[in-house]
C-alpha cells in the first residue's frame, strides 16, 4: 500500500502544479487582448451622449468595478482570491450577470453530454477494434477503411450531417437547444422527455466521431498482442483459445486507457465546437458567445472550467490506471 | 533507401492516400493559376443561388429562336408553375365540393387539372367562406392563363415614355443555350454573400493546406529540436524541457489555442499567424516521442564511437541520431498537418479563425454557412463540399500515415 501512497502523492503534486499554470495562463493570455472591452461597454451605455465628463466618469467607474485600474500583479492576486471563492468576475457582454452564474448553468449540460458520449464511443470502438483483430477476414476488411474514414470526419461536420438528415429532412429530432424553447426547466415528465429528444443528435454525433479512432487503435494493439510470444507459448501449451483471448484483450486495453486519458482534451475541444452547431446550452455555446462579444472574463472562465474538467478526468484515469497496471505505478515511483 | 521507397510505393494504403492528396493539392495550385482573380468577388446579389447553369434572360429574348413543338411542354410548364400550396388548395376545393379523391396524387398534374376543369364552377361554391371563394377564383384564373396560347411581349420604354415592342416570345419559342451571349455555370451555386462557391472552395482548400503545412512545420521543428535536446543532453535540460512538455500535454491544446487567438487583435489575425499559433500549441506530442526514441539511441555503440572520435554534439545528433528518428518525424509531421487543418476549422467555427477579406479558408466557409443557416434552409452546396474536402484531406493524410507505419513497422502488416 505504501507504493500507492507515493504514486498518488506524486500524481496529486503534478495535478496541483498543472492547475497553477493553467490558472496563470488563463489570467495572462486574455489580458493581452488589444481591444478594450470597457470602452465598448461604456460606448454602449452612454449611447449618444457627447458630454465628455459623463463618458469619462462612466468609463472610470467600470474600470474600477472590473478591477482594471490596478496593476497586473494586484489584479492577479484579486483574481486568485476570487477564484477560490468560486467567483470568476462579471461578464462584460451580459452585465451585470456574473461569469460563474453563466458557466454553472451551462457546465452541467456539457458534462452530461460529453462524458457519456465519449465513454460510449470509447467502449463501442474498442469492442469493434478487438473484434476486427480477432475475426479478421471480411469484418476487418470492411471495418478498417470505414473507421479510418469515420475517424477523419470532424465532430462539427458529423453534427451538421446528423442535424441535416434527422432534424431538417426527416424531422424526427428537434433542430436546436437543450430543451423546448417554450419550457422552463423543471422536473416534470414533458420537460425530461424534451431534454431526452434534444440530447440524441449531439450525443450520437460525438459517439460516431470517437468510435473510429478507438477502433483503429484497439485493432492494431490487439494484432500486436496476438502475435506476442506469450500467446504463441500459451497456444503451444494447449491453453484454450478463449482464455488466451481474454488475456490478450486485457493487455491490449491498457494502452487504450492511457490513450483515452491523453486524447480527452482534444475530444472535448471537438465536442465543444459540435455543441455550437446544435446551440446546445453547454460550455461550447457559452464560449462562442464570449468570443463574438469579446467578453474576456467569460472566455477565460469557460476555458478555465474546460481545463479543470480535463485535468480532473486525466487525474482520475491516472489513478485508475495505477490500480489496473501495477507496472505504471512502479515506473512512476522510481 | 531504394528498397524503402519501393516498399512505400507498393503500400496500397499509402498510395491511395497519396493520390487523393495529390489530386486535392494539384487542383488547389493549378486552378488559381489558370483562372486568377478575386475568389471572394460577389457575383450574385441574392444569397445561396442553387447550383446549375444560369442563362441571361435579357440576352435570351434577343437571341435567335427556333420553334419546337414538344408534346409535354404544356404539362411541364403547368407542373412547374403549380406550387405545393396551389396543389393543396386544389385538393382542399375537391374535398369541400365533396368529390372522392382517395386515389388522387397531388403531384399528378394531368389528373389534377382534368378534375379541376371538370368540377370547378365559379358560380356555385357553397359551404365556403368569401375569402376561400376569392382564392379559388384567382387560382382558376391563373391556371387558365397558363394553359392559354398567348404571347409575351418584351417592351422597351423609349425616351418619350412610350412603350415600344422589342420582341415577342411565344410558348413554342426556344433558344439554343450556347447562342445566348451570357451564361454561367455555377457547379456549386453561390454562398450567402453571392460568391461562386466552387471557386471559393478551391482557394480555401489552398489556404487551409498552407495553414496546415505551416502549423505542421512549426510544431515539428519545435517538437523535434526540443525532443533531440532533451533526449540527448539528459540531466537538467531534460528535466526542464520535460516539465514544460508534460505541462502542455495536460493543458488541452485547444484551450490554449482559443486563449491565444482571442488575445491577438482581429486585424493582425491572418491565416499565417493563425497557422503559427496552431503550431505553437501542438508540438508536445512530437517532443515526447522523439525524446523517448533518442533516449534509447543515446547509448548505442555507434553514438559512443562518434563521441570518442571527438565529433561535435551537433554532428552526432544530426548524423548519428536524426536518421533513426526520421521515419517517425515524417509520420508525426503528416499528422500535425492534418490536425492543423482541423484546428483552423474548429477555431473559425467559434469565430476565432483568420480574419481576412482576401482569402477564404475551409473553416471560414463553414463558419459563414452556419451563421447564415445554410444547413437549415437546404443550401447543401454551401457546407457539404467543405465538410467533404476537410474529411478527404485528413483521410488521405491519415491513410498515408498508416501506410508508412506498416512499411516502417513490419509487425503491423496484415
Amino acid at each position: 500500500m505504501k507504493g500507492y501512497k507515493k504514486y498518488f502523492g506524486k500524481k496529486i503534486i503534478w495535478f496541483l502544479i498543472t492547475l497553477v499554470f493553467a490558472v496563470l495562463l488563463n489570467f495572462i493570455l486574455p489580458r493581452l487582448m488589444p481591444a478594450n472591452p470597457v470602452a465598448t461597454i461604456t460606448g454602449k451605455l452612454v449611447g449618444g451622449s457627447t458630454d465628455a465628463a459623463i463618458v469619462q466618469q462612466t468609463y472610470e467607474q467600470y474600470m474600477k468595478e472590473f478591477g482594471l485600474d490596478k496593476s497586473m500583479p494586484e489584479q492577479f492576486l484579486i483574481y486568485v482570491k476570487n477564484l477560490l471563492r468560486g467567483d470568476l468576475g462579471v461578464s462584460f457582454s451580459q452585465y451585470p450577470k456574473r461569469v460563474s452564474e453563466i458557466i454553472s448553468s451551462s457546465v452541467g449540460w456539457t458534462i452530461a453530454l460529453q462524458l457519456p458520449a465519449i465513454l460510449v464511443g470509447w467502449i463501442i470502438g474498442n469492442v469493434l477494434g478487438a473484434l476486427a483483430a480477432y475475426i479478421k477476414k471480411g469484418f476487418d476488411k470492411v471495418l478498417l477503411p470505414v473507421s479510418l474514414f469515420m475517424s477523419n470526419i470532424p465532430a462539427f461536420a458529423m453534427a451538421v450531417i446528423l442535424l441535416v438528415v434527422f432534424a431538417v429532412n426527416l424531422k424526427v429530432a428537434p433542430l436546436a437547444g437543450g430543451y423546448n424553447y417554450d419550457m422552463i426547466p423543471n422536473l416534470s415528465w414533458p420537460f425530461i422527455w424534451s431534454v431526452i429528444t434534444h440530447y440524441q443528435l449531439p450525443f450520437w454525433s460525438i459517439v460516431l466521431v470517437s468510435i473510429g479512432g478507438q477502433a483503429i487503435g484497439m485493432r492494431s494493439m490487439s494484432i500486436y498482442e496476438l502475435n506476442a510470444d506469450y500467446v504463441k507459448y500459451a497456444r503451444f501449451l494447449g491453453i484454450k483459445d478463449r482464455k488466451i483471448v481474454g488475456y490478450v484483450f486485457r493487455n491490449a486495453m491498457l494502452p487504450q486507457v492511457t490513450g483515452l486519458a491523453m486524447s480527452i482534451g482534444t475530444m472535448m475541444g471537438g465536442a465543444l465546437v459540435a455543441e455550437t452547431i446544435f446551440s446546445y446550452p453547454g460550455l461550447g455555446t457559452t464560449l462562442m458567445k464570449g468570443v463574438t462579444s469579446a467578453d474576456y472574463p467569460l472566455i477565460s472562465g469557460s476555458t478555465l472550467v474546460t481545463t479543470l474538467m480535463v485535468l480532473v478526468i486525466t487525474f482520475v484515469l491516472d489513478i485508475i490506471y495505477g490500480f489496473i497496471d501495477p507496472r505504471v505505478k512502479a515506473a512512476t515511483i522510481e | 533507401m531504394k528498397n524503402l521507397l519501393r516498399d512505400i510505393r507498393r503500400s496500397p494504403r499509402f498510395m491511395t492516400g497519396f493520390l487523393i492528396f495529390l489530386f486535392i493539392l494539384l487542383v488547389s495550385i493549378l486552378y488559381p493559376l489558370l483562372s486568377p482573380g478575386d475568389p471572394l468577388a460577389m457575383i450574385g446579389r441574392g444569397t445561396f443561388a442553387a447550383p446549375g447553369t444560369y442563362v441571361s434572360l435579357y440576352d435570351a429574348t434577343s437571341a435567335k429562336t427556333e420553334t419546337l413543338l414538344l408534346p409535354d411542354a404544356d404539362d411541364n410548364r403547368l407542373a412547374a408553375a403549380m406550387s405545393d400550396a396551389d396543389r393543396a388548395a386544389m385538393v382542399n376545393y375537391f374535398t369541400l365540393s365533396g368529390v372522392a379523391i382517395d386515389d388522387l396524387d397531388p403531384q399528378d398534374t394531368d389528373r389534377m387539372i382534368e378534375l379541376w376543369q371538370e368540377i370547378f364552377d365559379e358560380n356555385n361554391m357553397p359551404k365556403m367562406t368569401n375569402a376561400q371563394r376569392r382564392d379559388f377564383r384567382n387560382l382558376d384564373k391563373r391556371l387558365k392563363e397558363l394553359q392559354a396560347s398567348d404571347t409575351l411581349y418584351v417592351m422597351d420604354m423609349g425616351e418619350d415614355g412610350e412603350y415600344e415592342q422589342r420582341s415577342s416570345v411565344s410558348k413554342t419559342d426556344y433558344v439554343n443555350a450556347s447562342a445566348v451571349a451570357n451564361a454561367k455555370t455555377l457547379l456549386l451555386g453561390t454562398d450567402n454573400f453571392g460568391r461562386d462557391t466552387l471557386r471559393e472552395l478551391i482557394y480555401a482548400t489552398g489556404t487551409s493546406l498552407l495553414v496546415g503545412l505551416v502549423a505542421g512545420i512549426v510544431a515539428t521543428l519545435i517538437g523535434l529540436s526540443l525532443g533531440l535536446l532533451a533526449g540527448y543532453m539528459g540531466g537538467v535540460a531534460d528535466d526542464v524541457i520535460m516539465f514544460i512538455t508534460n505541462l502542455f500535454t495536460v493543458i488541452p491544446g485547444f484551450v490554449l489555442l482559443i486563449l491565444i487567438s482571442s488575445s491577438v487583435s482581429q486585424d493582425m489575425r491572418g491565416p499565417s499567424l493563425v497557422a503559427v499559433i496552431i503550431g505553437l500549441t501542438s508540438w508536445p506530442w512530437t517532443t515526447r516521442s522523439v525524446r523517448a526514441q533518442v533516449v534509447s539511441l543515446r547509448n548505442r555503440d555507434h553514438v559512443n564511437l562518434s563521441k570518442l572520435s571527438g565529433h561535435s554534439m551537433l554532428r552526432i545528433v544530426l548524423s548519428d541520431i536524426l536518421p533513426y528518428v526520421a521515419s517517425y518525424v515524417v509520420m508525426a509531421f503528416i499528422l500535425q498537418v492534418s490536425s492543423g487543418i482541423l484546428a483552423e476549422a474548429q477555431l473559425s467555427m467559434l469565430g476565432l479563425g483568420p480574419k481576412t477579406t482576401t482569402t477564404p479558408t475551409l473553416g471560414l466557409m463553414m463558419n459563414w454557412a452556419m451563421l447564415y443557416s445554410a444547413h437549415t434552409n437546404g443550401s447543401w452546396w454551401a457546407y457539404f463540399p467543405v465538410i467533404l474536402t476537410i474529411t478527404l484531406i485528413s483521410f488521405s493524410l491519415n491513410l498515408m500515415n498508416t501506410g508508412l507505419d506498416q512499411v516502417f513497422n513490419p509487425t503491423l502488416r496484415d
